[in-house]
């Protein structure tokens, strides 16, 4: 709500308003115990901190690299493809299990009940997925600056680390989704679901037989996959196994990102839904 | 709205499937009084803080907090909230939960001062998953209290609680009211509500069946309660026709009677060797148990 100076200089013993200051330095409080909680759950950050950094060493830089004899166009594909990797499971997970249990613990309905700013919940665990994400793409970025040999310019390296970690979001709005509809046991399952699906369909680890490679367009993954590509001018794992040398061409950028921005849309209005009615 | 009634629910009918929670309830919370909300399980009690809170909308009837509706957040701004079942971010530390709560109101109390009020002080740095059950119940009165709320919704506030410690929140909580905060206290300990409420409402099939003060409720009830050592048997006893109920533990006799003078006049008469004979106005339990039993029967 939109606080009046008076509210702000004589706090209220009867009025209700919430000086500016104060509301925005309540979404900033939500968002870094948000991140802070998520930081000190060793079940969560170890795991997606940790494994896309180790995966890309091991597969994306040592195994692909050597069975490519060092391509640098292989190897920068596989560096988009482990970004997107990378920032999909603190958004699905994060936001699946936690809202999940939230819902479950009855932290959610205390919070509601509670004079929270409107949308603040989510906000700071969207912020803590975009964190999440940054994290990842610094340390996938120093790999393949350091061991990987990446010829890409900086300005590259910002473009795919921004798309990347604003990337995030349309994973936090699938997790969402599944988390305000699951009980937290089955929360991981459920997310595994959709997560593996997406990951592998996606065409970020291998290319698909062309005859089913229009299954990749449902996925998500996919099209973040395709913007990260196009900005590094790299074809796609499908187009290198077919032999393309050129930038991809699986579409253009603004249906990329139409598809992303339609996943988060209507997964989060779907979610919202479901919380304000159901909680 | 009453301006003396922060929270009210007028006429308020919410139906859960087949189950009518509320059946056309009335209930206000007046400035500056304890009320305490009693009712067996299944009263409908959680369902009245949960529309007052704004967690549910009725399906009958309106829900107002401070005059407005309660899914408003600047109503909720003036409103603390502890409820039982809730648990908090495990991984946050105590101080960290009661700063990140009190962001959410205007003009909060210094966070060290609601620590030390609430005897949390030592807890600051601990992480919430790592207290006990009692600490977790002080950490959970921390936030309720640190927005320096007019109205406090406590549900079961001191389950869990050891007696210094529940002590100390019966303590605070008459301290709050003192100074012109007004608080709804659902519990299952009528002792709490018999020691602190202005203003008891027992709710029995989502409808209140009585509401007064703690005396008012006792004068609803004729009943007295008598306490004896006795060779009588429950049996012969409750024959009687001003007895009411009847129990026996280890030769001590306890009766609720109708007629107290009839009742003791009989059994005095009938053995010679009663003993330690007690006689008293019926508790809140009492009165309690036999408000809803009527309700039921």
């Amino acid at each position: 709500m939109i606080a009046t100076s008076q509210n702000a200089q004589s706090p209220p013993s009867d009025g209700t308003g919430m000086p500016p200051g104060r509301l925005w330095r309540a979404y900033l409080a939500e968002a870094r115990c948000e991140c802070f909680r998520a930081l000190r759950a060793p079940a969560f950050a170890i795991p997606f901190l940790a494994l896309p950094i180790a995966l890309y060493l091991f597969i994306g830089i040592y195994l692909v690299g050597s069975m490519s004899h060092g391509d640098p166009k292989t190897a920068i594909t596989m560096f988009v493809n482990f970004g997107v990797f990378g920032v999909m499971g603190p958004g699905m997970f994060g936001f699946g299990i936690f809202v999940a249990t939230e819902r479950e613990q009855g932290l959610l309905r205390l919070k509601r009940a509670l004079p929270m700013p409107a949308g603040s919940y989510l906000l700071a665990k969207m912020m803590m997925a975009v964190v999440f994400a940054g994290i990842i793409m610094v340390m996938l970025i120093a790999a393949a600056v350091a061991l990987g040999g990446l010829r890409l310019s900086v300005a590259q390296f910002v473009t795919i680390f921004v798309i990347d970690i604003l990337g995030a979001l349309p994973f936090c709005a699938v997790g969402l989704f599944i988390g305000t509809r699951t009980s937290a046991k089955a929360a991981p399952a459920f997310v595994n679901l959709a997560y593996l699906p997406m990951m592998y369909l996606g065409g970020l680890f291998f290319p698909l037989p062309r005859s089913i490679q229009f299954i990749e367009r449902a996925s998500p993954a996919f099209h973040l996959d395709q913007l990260g590509l196009l900005a590094s001018g790299t074809p796609s794992l499908d187009q290198l196994a077919l032999g393309v040398a050129g930038a991809s061409s699986q579409g253009t950028p603004f249906t990329h990102v139409a598809v992303l921005a339609g996943v988060t849309l209507v997964f989060t209005l779907l979610a919202i839904r479901r919380l304000s009615r159901v909680g | 709205m009453s301006d003396h009634h922060l929270a009210e629910l007028s006429g308020v009918s919410k139906r859960f499937g087949k189950t009518l929670a509320l059946d056309g309830l009335d209930l206000h919370v007046r400035c500056g009084e304890l009320l305490a909300l009693l009712g067996p399980n299944g009263a409908g009690k959680s369902t009245a803080i949960s529309l007052l809170l704004g967690l549910l909308e009725p399906d009958a009837g309106s829900a107002r907090l401070f005059g407005q509706s309660p899914r408003q957040v600047a109503a909720r701004r003036q409103v603390g909230v502890m409820m039982q079942e809730a648990t908090l971010a495990s991984e946050l530390r105590v101080r960290e939960q009661i700063e990140l709560v009190a962001s959410y109101y205007p003009d909060p109390l210094a966070i060290d001062e609601v620590m030390q009020v609430t005897q949390t002080t030592p807890l600051a740095d601990r992480p919430y998953g790592k207290l006990s059950g009692g600490q977790k119940r002080q950490a959970q009165f921390a936030i309720a209290i640190c927005g320096r709320p007019r109205l406090l919704f406590l549900d079961e506030p001191t389950a869990g609680l050891d007696l210094p410690a529940r002590e100390m929140m019966w303590t605070l909580l008459c301290r709050l009211v003192k100074q012109g905060s007004s608080i709804v206290l659902t519990t299952h300990y009528l002792e709490e509500a018999e020691a602190l409420a202005d203003r008891v409402v027992v709710l029995a099939k989502g409808r209140t069946i009585a509401s007064g003060t703690v005396n008012d409720m006792r004068a609803l009830v004729v009943c007295r309660r008598i306490e004896c050592h006795t060779s009588l048997t429950t049996k012969e006893v409750a024959g009687w026709p001003e007895v009411k109920s009847v129990r026996s533990e280890e030769q001590r006799m306890s009766i609720t009677a109708s007629d107290a003078e009839t009742v003791v006049r009989r059994l005095l008469a009938a053995d010679a060797h009663l003993a330690q004979l007690e006689v008293r106005r019926a508790g809140l339990a009492e009165a309690f148990t036999q408000l809803t039993q009527e309700k039921e029967s």
